[in-house]
């Protein structure tokens, strides 16, 4: 266990690899309740929602959920985040822990300057425990459980419902691994019948229980980005490679610096790297390419998927090409990779 | 876990097995267990020396990169090629085919302050 956030988490339960492989090949039950939620509601709520966030929540209906970020003037990142769409007046948001409290207080800020007094924005974290059930056999370990047909939950789809016959939860069709699966919002207090529930149906299905570990290394081959890696303050959505996540066509805070950032380009760009050498690439570590730095590693592992260390880094722009070979310095010697486009796994 | 009553320890979690003047080294029990699924070490040459006290190779798990620290000082007399290339033996069979490294001692002298099994056993407790 390691603390996290004002929390006590699991860092693995029978070991990061053992638990990764079960996720790619069966299943994993995460327990991720240190999630932030904070909630949207009223009759403009969609306005704030869309002024707050560079995704656009009108492009999907209700009972769908979007990834999207939530930027400062400067493009700097807030947080990133999932929006739950509810309805047009109701909307959760789900935040990192470690940025829940900051995140409310920059809504709040926007709230009171852009005049949305009559939206209620109300921090909603300690009303819900969040398991995560993922990986390809997820379906089959909900389908006894859930009051309704899992597989009928389409991606980033949710479904509100009951698990186990008079648990109430939110099921969505989302996750944070690259594997099929559910997130699971619920009552703190029902968690642990909802953990045993899922933990026994799963059995059959070779189902591991998963921690942090694991989760770490899962994103890391989809090349998902983390907060405080590629993600922060001074990082923008353009320069960390989520372009997709933003849209133009409507009005959000920051949308001036990064519409420029997509005219003009970017001062760095977020890169993967897959070692050629033997090593394993951590966060910091240099990277060179022709005998000069051109970046840093941002977060890295050994991929027990590929059975090969990876990493994601900034590199200046002009060092950003696909199948070029760079070394990375660990520990003082120069180990070989190649840079190569995400993610990592399943292409 | 096991800590086994004819090897030697240090406080950075190795264990030693002393045979005349031939030291075999490797991480203890509690060591991979810390570290969990290892993916990668880095041994010194053949021949090469060692300091007591000093970092003679790199261990590295999925969640972390540890150095090794030698428990004594002399020169590498053989080095445990195989776990390199299988590197997961270190957690599936730390005190046999996992050994790292085979030192000629330089200075017997040096082995007294080594701790035995159940000193080992007892630091641990007291550091967990």
């Amino acid at each position: 266990m390691v603390p996290f956030a004002g929390w006590e988490m699991p860092v693995q339960y029978t070991g990061v690899k053992e638990e990764h492989l079960a996720v790619r090949a069966s299943c994993g039950l995460f327990d991720v309740s240190h999630m932030g939620e904070i909630e949207v509601s009223g009759d403009r709520a969609i306005d704030l929602v869309q002024l707050l966030i560079t995704n656009d929540i009108e492009r999907v209906s209700d009972g769908q959920c979007q990834y999207a970020l939530l930027c400062r003037d400067s493009g700097g990142v807030v947080d990133d985040l999932i929006v739950y769409r509810f309805n047009m007046d109701r909307f959760l948001f789900v935040v990192n822990a470690s940025n829940a409290g900051k995140v409310l207080d920059w809504m709040r800020e926007v709230q009171a300057r852009e005049d949305f007094s009559d939206v209620d924005i109300e921090d909603q974290g300690g009303q819900y425990a969040q398991l995560a059930l993922q990986g390809p056999a997820s379906r089959e370990v909900l389908r006894p459980l859930l009051d309704a047909d899992p597989a009928g939950i389409g991606h980033f789809r949710f479904h509100i419902g009951l698990i186990g016959g008079d648990i109430e939860a939110i099921v969505s069709r989302t996750g944070y691994t690259g594997a099929d699966g559910f997130e699971i919002y619920l009552a703190p207090q029902d968690a642990e019948a909802a953990w045993k529930l899922i933990t026994d149906a799963g059995s059959a299905h070779g189902l591991r229980p998963a921690g942090l570990g694991a989760r770490d290394t899962l994103r890391l081959e989809m090349g998902y980005p983390l907060y405080g890696h590629e993600l922060g303050e001074d990082i923008t959505p353009m320069e960390a490679g989520l372009r997709k996540y933003v849209r133009f066509t409507k009005d959000f805070i920051g949308r001036e610096v990064l519409e420029r950032q997509a005219r003009e380009g970017c001062g760095r760009t977020l890169v993967g790297i897959r070692m050629i050498e033997p090593g394993v690439p951590r966060q910091g570590y240099e990277i060179h390419a022709g005998g000069e730095k051109v970046g840093e590693v941002t977060s890295g592992t050994f991929s027990p998927s590929l059975n090969v260390g990876i990493a994601m880094g900034f590199v200046t722009p002009g060092a950003a090409k696909n199948g070029a070979e760079v070394s990375i310095a660990i520990r003082g010697r120069a180990a070989r990779a190649e840079m190569t486009t995400l993610p990592f796994y399943g292409k | 876990m096991e800590f086994p009553k004819d090897l030697k320890y240090t406080k950075e979690h190795e264990w030693v097995k002393v045979e005349g003047k031939i030291a075999t080294i490797g991480i203890t029990d509690y060591a991979q267990d810390s570290l969990g699924d290892v993916v990668y070490v880095e041994l010194p040459q053949e021949g090469g020396s060692v300091t007591k006290h000093e970092p003679f190779g790199v261990v590295e798990s999925v969640k972390a990169v540890s150095d090794l620290y030698s428990p004594v000082s002399g020169s590498v007399a053989e080095v445990n090629d195989a776990i390199i290339d299988s590197p997961e033996a270190i957690n599936e069979d730390p005190y046999g085919d996992a050994w790292m490294v085979k030192v000629e001692i330089s200075s017997q002298s040096e082995l007294d302050d080594l701790l035995t099994a159940d000193e080992y056993q007892k630091f641990i407790e007291e550091e967990k």
